[in-house]
């Protein structure tokens, strides 16, 4: 298939592993510790898993599943506002389909839907506003249910601009969209952080463009590659990485210029800051409250915010003591290294927040694993429950 | 044959008059009245005519020594079909729901013989999108050789449920000769299947209107008794056979694994798949492998029997695409792994969640 298969292609996957392989050798501190690059996005980490890309790259380099999977993010608290308002009688609800399944501290959507509540899964926001224009629908309140990185607020911003200009009155945002710089540079101020680089989000940076990311390269002296979806792709960029901590440089490079232009998307952004500005904070799930990571709908399209709208219950739920999720996020430790993972926590019925999402490293780690960890951590279990 | 052993004393003992004039349903065609009746003997009747059904019997009576001269064994199975929508490219409920069951009985080595038919209709269906339905049916009964002989009609309000639900039984009869179980895969073996995945699963997306992704694919909606009979004729030993339906082949490639406790590896490369349905995953991001089938079998068999059962299944019209995609091994026990285009691998669990809703 054009345009896919020459990003897949095995050959040029060996050339490239053959480089990094030989980079590796230059690089003294790989002798003592593993060189840990974060890839922040639950695509990245797809493709990673889907691939088997980790069992190509040498021992020393360690990937870091980072916290770039909006879904897995999302605290508890805000799905129990989701489902309160779902469960309002005048209330069509419309998700994308992977946020149905995340549990809150009572239910999950999927359960509120079950329970009576009106829970339409859509595949854009467009589709929440052609629900919410049906003559069926009139009197009903649609309530799109807002969430994702940068990469999905322009398509946020536009519908409800397009709203305002059709006079639809029933039409409003539960908004949950976060910011991704804010969270890399939480990430980078924890002080268990040992990371090396970063395999920078290509659809926020399609967005939002380069210049964000200056201050990781400038101020933290971490190189930083803005990288697409397919493997090859995501090898190049690794590639990219360990040849700048070869040659003690750390600069923004764009390996997904096919798509990312340096000053991102203009028209995009514009809809962006009319619709939304930061809020002072807001809690993502695993790393906690976090300042500038979340947006919020501007006092002039107040009418489309469902928050102000409504009431919702708006109260912080802590996730369950044992899981770990921040630590994975940031490194500390692999995803079959929490306590529970596996045991209470799998994607039938997830615990934390990693194993939400089939983007979320958890999951990953699960569904596609990784081989010889999986195995060994398998003949662990195994040995514990004959003890036991 | 079974059909002429049947006492046809009582055949065209009733006289069939009911001729259904409306244009839909209404709560009155499952009354039990002479509504009712004239919907049955016009449009079911009518299609299904075969002398089990014609006598009105609240049964089917079979001839037992008919059924015992064909193997030792009774095999059973029932399925409901609630696809959404109706009617897709390649195919529409009543096909399915003739399809999907003379297939679960033909997996396990047996020969399809009789299905039931029971339908739970939304008031308001169209009769003609009914009669359609019906047609299909009719289609493909004679084209698998099996016989449609008892059924159920039931009418409810309109929201309790959707258009129309069909749920068929289906009896065959398994040869004493034949031994299929999903437990039976060994190391060594080799595993086939008989063409493109996920079509099935592409058409239903095609056919939603929500999902606003237009394709040219059928679904691959198909009888496939044949098919299998042949195999079964140049490989009696086939160790495992199962039809790839929702969950797709990672399902059906787990349910082996975990049975058999043997590893499975598949080749990514290997495994037929249509540039279109393949284009349409990625675009949506679903896992091929997970997509539903309605004509597709996954067989595991001795690896000094795949040449020939592959040349088999390939002169089979619905096997034309057939493929080698994958061996077994021994350990790690209960896993499925592909190695990947790329040159990796990774593990194909189960199924968590929903691909896709309503997908059969």
């Amino acid at each position: 298939m054009k345009y896919v298969d020459e990003f897949r292609d095995p050959v040029l996957a060996k050339k490239l592993v053959d480089e990094i392989n030989k980079l590796v050798k230059e690089i003294d501190f790989a002798k003592q510790r593993p060189i840990q690059l974060m890839e922040f996005c639950g695509g990245h980490t797809h493709t990673i898993f889907r691939y088997g890309i980790e069992q190509l790259l040498p021992k020393s380099i360690e990937l870091v599943h980072g916290p770039g999977c909006p879904v897995c993010v999302l605290p508890m608290g805000r799905v129990d506002d989701c489902v309160s308002l779902a469960e309002r009688p005048e209330v069509i609800f419309a998700t994308f389909g992977d946020a149905m399944r995340v549990p809150g501290s009572k239910k999950s959507l999927l359960q509120a839907k079950a329970d009576g509540a009106d829970v339409r899964m859509v595949y854009s926001p467009l589709d929440a506003l052609e629900l919410a224009r049906k003559p069926e629908n009139k009197e009903r309140e649609v309530i799109f249910f807002a969430l994702g990185f940068e990469t999905t607020m322009p398509s946020t911003a536009l519908t409800v601009l397009q709203a305002e200009e059709e006079g639809i009155e029933n039409f409003s945002l539960f908004c949950n969209h976060i910011t991704t710089a804010p969270t890399i540079k939480a990430i980078l101020d924890s002080p268990s952080m040992q990371l090396d680089g970063f395999v920078a989000p290509g659809h926020v940076s399609m967005v939002v463009g380069e210049q964000p990311f200056h201050f990781i390269a400038e101020q933290y002296k971490k190189p930083i590659v803005i990288t697409g979806f397919e493997p090859l792709d995501i090898l190049q960029s690794i590639w990219l990485l360990i040849k700048q901590i070869a040659e003690k440089r750390s600069v923004v490079e764009n390996q997904y210029a096919r798509v990312v232009s340096s000053q991102g998307n203009l028209p995009g952004m514009e809809a962006m800051t009319k619709v939304f500005e930061l809020r002072e904070f807001f809690e993502l799930r695993g790393l906690g409250s976090i300042d500038n990571s979340g947006v919020r709908i501007t006092n002039d399209y107040a009418r489309f915010d469902a928050e102000r709208k409504f009431p919702v219950p708006n109260i912080k739920v802590a996730d369950p003591k044992q899981c770990q999720c921040g630590d994975v996020l940031k490194g500390v430790i692999k995803p079959w290294q929490c306590q529970v993972f596996g045991t209470s926590c799998t994607p039938e019925t997830p615990m934390g927040a990693l194993m939400v999402s089939s983007e979320g490293a958890c999951a990953a780690y699960y569904n596609f694993g990784n081989l010889p960890e999986m195995m060994s951590l398998k003949n662990i279990k195994e040995k514990e429950e004959a003890m036991l | 044959m079974i059909q002429s052993s049947v006492s046809q004393s009582n055949a065209g003992m009733r006289k069939r008059s009911g001729i259904l004039r409306a244009e839909t349903i209404n709560m009155s065609h499952g009354s039990g009245g002479k509504a009712m009746r004239d919907l049955i003997d016009d449009v079911f009747l009518g299609a299904f005519e075969n002398v089990e059904l014609d006598v009105l019997e609240d049964q089917a009576r079979i001839d037992l020594s008919q059924l015992t001269s064909l193997g030792n064994r009774l095999a059973l199975t029932t399925d409901s079909y609630v696809v959404d929508p109706i009617f897709f490219r390649g195919g529409d409920i009543g096909k399915l729901a003739v399809c999907g069951t003379v297939n679960d009985l033909a997996v396990g080595g047996a020969k399809p013989l009789y299905l039931t038919c029971s339908v739970i209709i939304e008031e308001g269906l169209s009769v003609s999108d009914l009669r359609r339905i019906v047609e299909s049916m009719r289609v493909a009964a004679v084209e698998a050789g099996v016989q449609i002989v008892t059924g159920d009609t039931k009418v409810v309000e309109r929201g309790a449920c959707d258009k129309i639900f069909i749920n068929t039984a289906g009896v065959g009869v398994i040869s004493s000769s034949v031994n299929v179980s999903a437990a039976g895969a060994k190391p060594g073996d080799l595993v086939l299947i008989n063409g493109f995945i996920g079509d099935h699963g592409a058409a239903i997306v095609g056919a939603r209107k929500d999902l606003a992704i237009e394709n040219e694919i059928d679904s691959d909606c198909a009888p496939l008794n044949d098919l299998i009979v042949a195999v079964l004729a140049v490989c009696p030993e086939i160790h495992c056979m199962r039809d790839a339906t929702r969950g797709g082949i990672a399902s059906v490639l787990n349910e082996f694994a975990i049975s058999s406790k043997v590893l499975i590896k598949i080749k990514e490369t290997a495994i037929p798949l249509r540039d279109e349905v393949r284009g349409m995953c990625e675009i949506l991001g679903l896992d091929p492998l997970y997509l539903a089938n309605e004509g597709k079998v996954v067989v595991v068999v001795p690896r000094e029997h795949a040449d020939a059962v592959l040349a088999t299944m390939k002169n089979d019209k619905y096997g034309q695409e057939s493929a080698i995609i994958g061996e077994v091994f021994a350990e790690p026990e209960e896993t499925v792994i592909l190695q990947t285009v790329f040159g990796g691998e990774r593990i194909v669990d189960m199924l968590v969640g929903d691909q896709l809703p309503r997908i059969c």
